[in-house]
């Protein structure tokens, strides 16, 4: 018999069963490439290719307490151990669980979903993630946890580029709070991609809430175009106090357009990029619109 | 090289007691060490879907996970969808069909399909067409592979039509 071949190189593998063993563990390998082996479905296939070689792998996957999934003082608190899959029905009533049972859809493929997660998705920090988008949408709160403590990171302060995170080597990204949204804002999501499951050339998320027929409060994000998802306050400020009709979408999404410093690789120049952005602005908008109506 | 691991695989209801490195993919562990080679490997970092098999109840790409993850879990395959000589009816349903020409995809399009079938009877055109866009297929163009799928899921809802009854 031919000896097997392994893509991956060798790793030691440890699979601690709660937090506390979990971080001890990171503390130790993390000088030597230790990594955090969470759905695995970024990171494996990183490791098929030998652009990743983590000399140890910390397996979060046997962690009872990460999988939580609660609402606790106004915000949904999801844990590293919950999947994408959990948000494909909503999670909280309201329009942050319809937003995230929406985005979830344009997430890679049903199987992928079973097993990837939406914390390993923020600590991977992929600039087409679309769970890193809806993060800076939101002004999530990152939660990392080490032997040295935990600390909260801000979204904004947490996406640093292109995979790069706030995130320490001995840190675990234990959960991730997001906002609820009080009922009657209004949430949009659009994305686009050559075919369905492609990493996105561009997406956006809006989310606004409108009194008296004009816009009060606004949210404007968008991911896949830049090295991290941002919200654009230029757009945002434009919406506040105009109609939610298409004339003012239309200057939200000239301000994104013209904010934007687009990434570019051998399939999509900048400018294309920034044309596609300026679209998905205009749709997540109108969609959010659209089903206020409805 | 890291040591070696002693772990315990269930497929499809069998135990298959191996010893493995950490850096085993489930997929390599089935065919090479469990000796279940009908479960295929087409590009090793989860594009494709040929390799997919249903863990605990759920699909999965088996060339994402690690053989030493998936101890404890129930791992169906596709040698374990018949009924001894009785095929599947998304079995029956991919011959009668053409779902298939070349078949290095079919194993993982038929484990998709019956664990779409078995979460979702009712499954309507467009949800089945999404989750079908999960695996690749390059030869049959795919609407034969939704053509067998919808045939087999009218079969499994009205089991009187089932022709091997």
């Amino acid at each position: 018999m031919v000896p097997a071949t392994m893509k991956p190189a060798p790793f030691h593998y440890h699979a601690p069963r709660t937090v506390a063993e979990a971080v001890t563990l990171l503390a130790q390998v993390a000088p030597e490439d230790g990594r955090v082996l969470a759905g695995g479905q970024s990171l494996v296939p990183t490791m098929a290719f030998r652009l990743a070689r983590p000399r140890h792998l910390v397996d979060i996957n046997g962690i009872d307490e990460l999988k939580r999934l609660v609402v606790e003082d106004g915000r949904l608190c999801i844990g590293a151990g919950v999947r994408h899959a959990a948000f494909h029905r909503p999670v909280v009533p309201g329009p942050l669980g319809q937003l995230l049972s929406e985005v979830v859809r344009h997430i890679a493929h049903h199987p992928i979903r079973t097993r990837g997660t939406f914390c390993g998705s923020i600590a991977h920090a992929d600039p087409a993630s679309e769970w890193c988008a809806v993060a800076a949408a939101l002004d999530a709160e990152m939660v990392a946890i080490s032997t040295r403590g935990t600390r909260v990171i801000p979204a904004v302060d947490f996406f640093q580029g292109i995979m790069t995170t706030a995130l320490a080597d001995d840190e675990l990204l234990a959960e991730v709070r997001l906002p609820t949204l009080r009922a009657g804002v209004r949430v949009g999501f659009a994305e686009f991609n050559r075919r369905a499951g492609d990493f996105a050339v561009a997406m956006a998320v809006a989310i606004y809430g409108v009194q008296d027929g004009v816009i009060a409060e606004s949210r404007l994000a968008v991911g896949g175009a830049e090295a991290s998802p941002r919200r654009i306050d230029a757009a945002e400020y434009a919406l506040r106090g105009g109609a939610p009709t298409r004339n003012t979408f239309e200057l939200a999404a000239e301000l994104v357009a013209r904010a934007l410093d687009p990434l570019e690789d051998n399939q999509n120049t900048a400018g294309y990029r920034r044309d596609v952005a300026r679209a998905m602005v205009r749709r997540a908008l109108e969609q959010a619109e659209q089903k206020a109506g409805a | 090289m890291t040591d070696k691991l002693d772990i315990i695989l269930n497929l499809n209801g069998r135990d298959h007691s191996i010893r493995v490195e950490p850096r085993k993919t489930l997929v390599d562990a089935i065919r090479e060490d469990c000796g279940l080679t009908g479960t295929h490997i087409g590009c090793e970092h989860g594009v494709c879907g040929a390799c997919t098999v249903i863990l605990d109840g759920e699909t999965v790409r088996s060339c994402l996970m690690f053989a030493v993850q998936a101890q404890g879990k129930t791992i169906r395959t596709v040698e374990g969808l018949a009924d001894g000589k009785t095929l599947h009816p998304l079995q029956r349903a991919f011959m009668a069909h053409h779902g298939l020409q070349c078949g290095f995809c079919t194993p993982g399009f038929l484990m998709l399909a019956a664990n779409t079938l078995e979460q979702h009877p009712d499954i309507d055109d467009e949800e089945l067409r999404e989750v079908l866009s999960s695996n690749l297929c390059r030869c049959t163009g795919y609407q034969n592979v939704v053509k067998a799928v919808r045939a087999a899921a009218d079969e499994m809802r009205n089991p009187a039509k089932n022709p091997a009854n």
